[in-house]
């Protein structure tokens, strides 16, 4: 059958836009469709060690969530998650807005402070775990012995090794870690706002605070959305500083165990629990999956609606 | 067509060429490990092997402690990993064995195993089936380790019985001297402090009742040695709560501390960080006079083989020069660590009094006992006892609670 001169066109083009989109989707699915399936499937199956057992259907979903043993373990460390995504929320993503409208004013340096505030985060996060640890020492660290130096005995602590303070420190070591992300992401929003919404407020008289409160603040709301999704997802899949501060264990007695670090031990076994239960440690990875995506793209439906344009 | 048969007459060509040159090379064995600070050993043991056996040669690999397991498992799961394997004890052992990812040895095979203690071949064994899958490598055991030059100049001695180190302890403190450099920020140094400090309190008979479920851990032994804990607690490191493994090293290497409460293998350790310091052990200390005094011991992995390797003989022969009398001598003295092969000649003096002491032991329990399901009586063990150093909650409420989880699963606390 002869082809004319459009067909012809459009199978060039059709397999040209093949040929561009194949690719892409056989590395997809290759190294992050099939794992996410496969861990999925592994959930359905009781394993013994490293060799897969009989299907157990849900038991394992029911021994992670509902389980004598595993199940207060999960709650708890959901629950530190939990803290950590509001602490976060306050400290670094509000820190973030403070310190990007601050270096959006241009004060004096404002150059080196742009660069000051994100060198942070192009720190590997084990540096900066150690570095806080060392830090948080209670007999040499650095924050022991500035409080000492200053009189504040009193308010010296085994940060670390206090159940009351424990998690706190991990908090604020994030915090110190990633605000500079925060910061540059709202000093972009803010330096999209055309400068005469903010002169024609200032015209008008508004505090700062005003100025802030009712033009800043919701003219960098999509700012804040994204923002808002990366730390839900971040603070649920926290693991990094948790692991390099405390140890697998969430050290002291559990008060600083996160999800990321059962799901660890329940998976690949620690030093002082050798067992390595696949099984479990894959259908806790799926929730953990499954509550990410749902709540995630929730929230940022939600937080989109209420978004300015202009 | 015609190309059809070149290349096939051209691959043929090739695997003829290909397995007479394989047949002619030696043939090489990988060999896994954990022990990266004692590479230039192994690679000194198996220039020696090498020169016995020539037609075998052995590459040395090591990954990082804490992600070993977890490489090693990926690797036998996907029908890989090496030939000869470094593996660990107890439940740890059971993980990887359980699948079928071992070789089991036994005497025809091995016959070096026959030098070797039964308790540390029971390291090394599968529960379900008795057979035994690695070469044990080293026995541990927990203790305290002194610096002979602090109780010198302070004019005391390492102590008989527990009164006696209370009083030890107020005599270092009163020349302001912290007298243990321990601290419980890291879980698992909980479990080695209460083994080194508490072991002749709790006494043999103590694990054979929890064994055969005649006693649990709310058991008065379990409760007044963890209360005695609690009183000679105060005696750690500053702050020891949040005194983590590294520091609490320090302290004790940089002669700031008189003792250390751990493991036999921090020995080597402190020695390699400060050559000048001059170290003792003891054994925990008795509740009176003329009780039986008590370390406690396991053992901490074995070498094995990879059931899927198809240089099985290669492998078995390293695997049994690894277990000979010379192999544990050259160990023991060159690692400072103590191999469990009967026969060995130690030359240091500190690895003797260690092997001394090795002779007169209980289990160093949770770990050759309640590793095996979860929660483990390690975990349990660690937070309950961190959790009650830290004032968090009373000893009587920490042993119910370990008691509580272990129950969960074995049977003779059940009844």
């Amino acid at each position: 059958m002869p082809v004319s001169p459009k067909q012809a066109r459009t199978l060039k083009h059709r397999s040209w836009v093949a040929f561009l989109v194949v690719p892409p989707i056989v590395f997809m699915s290759l190294f992050v469709v099939y794992p996410i399936l496969s861990a999925f499937a592994y959930a359905f199956y009781e394993w013994r060690g490293l060799a897969r057992g009989e299907f157990v259907g849900l038991a394992n979903f029911k021994e992670v969530l509902f389980g004598a043993t595993m199940g207060p373990v999960v709650w708890n460390a959901f629950l530190h998650n939990v803290y950590a995504l509001i602490a976060l929320m306050i400290i670094q993503n509000g820190g973030g807005f403070l310190l990007a409208w601050l270096l959006y004013k241009e004060p004096f340096g404002f150059r080196f402070h742009r660069v000051a505030v994100f060198v942070p985060v192009v720190l590997s996060t084990i540096i900066v775990g150690f570095l806080w640890k060392l830090f948080l020492n209670p007999n040499f660290g650095l924050v022991n012995q500035a409080l000492y130096s200053v009189g504040l005995d009193a308010l010296a602590k085994p940060w670390l090794g206090d159940a009351s303070t424990a998690l706190g420190a991990l908090i604020l070591a994030n915090a110190w870690h990633f605000v500079g992300f925060p910061t540059l992401v709202y000093l972009a929003g803010m330096q999209r706002i055309p400068s005469e919404i903010i002169e024609a407020a200032r015209l008008d008289g508004t505090s700062e605070w005003q100025l802030l409160k009712n033009v800043v603040w919701p003219l960098v709301a999509p700012s804040t959305t994204i923002l808002f999704t990366l730390l839900f997802i971040g603070a649920f899949n926290w693991f990094e500083i948790p692991y390099v501060m405390v140890g697998l264990d969430g050290s002291p007695y559990g008060t600083t165990d996160v999800l990321g670090l059962v799901f660890y031990r329940t998976a690949f076994g620690n030093q002082s629990a050798s067992i390595q239960n696949f099984g479990q440690g894959s259908a806790l990875a799926t929730v953990l999956f499954l509550f990410i995506v749902v709540f995630a793209s929730m929230l940022t439906l939600w937080l989109r609606r209420r978004e300015i344009q202009f | 067509m015609k190309l059809t048969r070149r290349i096939l007459m051209g691959a043929a060509v090739g695997g003829y060429i290909l397995s007479a040159g394989a047949a002619m090379a030696k043939t090489e064995l990988t060999f896994w490990s954990w022990r990266q600070e004692d590479k230039a050993f192994y690679q000194d043991v198996i220039k020696k092997f090498e020169a016995k056996e020539p037609e075998i040669s052995v590459k040395f690999e090591t990954y990082a402690p804490e992600n070993y397991q977890t490489i090693l498992s990926t690797a036998l799961a996907a029908g890989r990993g090496p030939d000869v394997i470094q593996v660990r004890a107890y439940g740890n052992l059971e993980s990887i064995a359980t699948p079928g990812y071992l070789l089991a040895l036994d005497k025809q095979a091995v016959p070096e195993l026959a030098n070797f203690p039964d308790s540390a071949l029971a390291a090394e064994t599968l529960r379900a089936d008795g057979k035994v899958y690695a070469v044990p490598f080293a026995t541990q055991t927990m203790l305290v380790v002194y610096n002979k030059k602090i109780f010198k100049d302070a004019g005391v001695n390492p102590p008989q019985t527990w009164d006696e180190l209370v009083a030890l302890t107020q005599a270092l403190k009163a020349k302001n001297i912290t007298p243990f450099a321990n601290g419980t920020a890291t879980a698992w140094q909980n479990e080695t402090i209460v083994a080194a400090l508490l072991s002749s309190q709790l006494g043999k008979q103590f694990e054979d009742d929890i064994v055969s479920g005649k006693a649990n851990f709310t058991d008065p032994r379990f409760v007044n040695a963890l209360a005695k804990l609690k009183d000679i607690s105060t005696n750690f490191a500053p702050n020891f709560t949040g005194v983590d493994y590294a520091s609490s090293q320090q302290l004790f290497v940089a002669g700031r501390a008189a003792m250390f409460a751990g493991g036999s293998f921090e020995v080597a350790n402190f020695k390699g960080q400060n050559p000048s310091l001059d170290l003792g052990v003891f054994a925990s200390p008795v509740a009176k006079a003329g009780d039986e005094r008590l370390i406690a011991r396991y053992y901490d992995g074995g070498y094995a083989v990879n059931a899927k390797t198809d240089k099985k003989d290669a492998a078995l022969k390293f695997v049994r020069f690894l277990a000979t009398p010379d192999y544990g001598t050259a160990f023991t003295n060159t690692l400072k660590n103590l191999s469990p092969i009967k026969g060995i000649k130690i030359e240091d003096a500190i690895t003797q009094d260690v092997a001394k002491l090795a002779d007169n032991s209980m289990s160093y329990l949770m770990l050759v006992r309640f590793r095996y399901q979860e929660p483990s009586g390690s975990v349990l063990l660690q937070s309950n006892v961190q959790k009650l150093l830290a004032g968090q909650q009373t000893p009587e409420q920490a042993a119910a609670e370990i008691n509580k989880g272990i129950a969960t699963y074995y049977k003779p606390f059940q009844k």
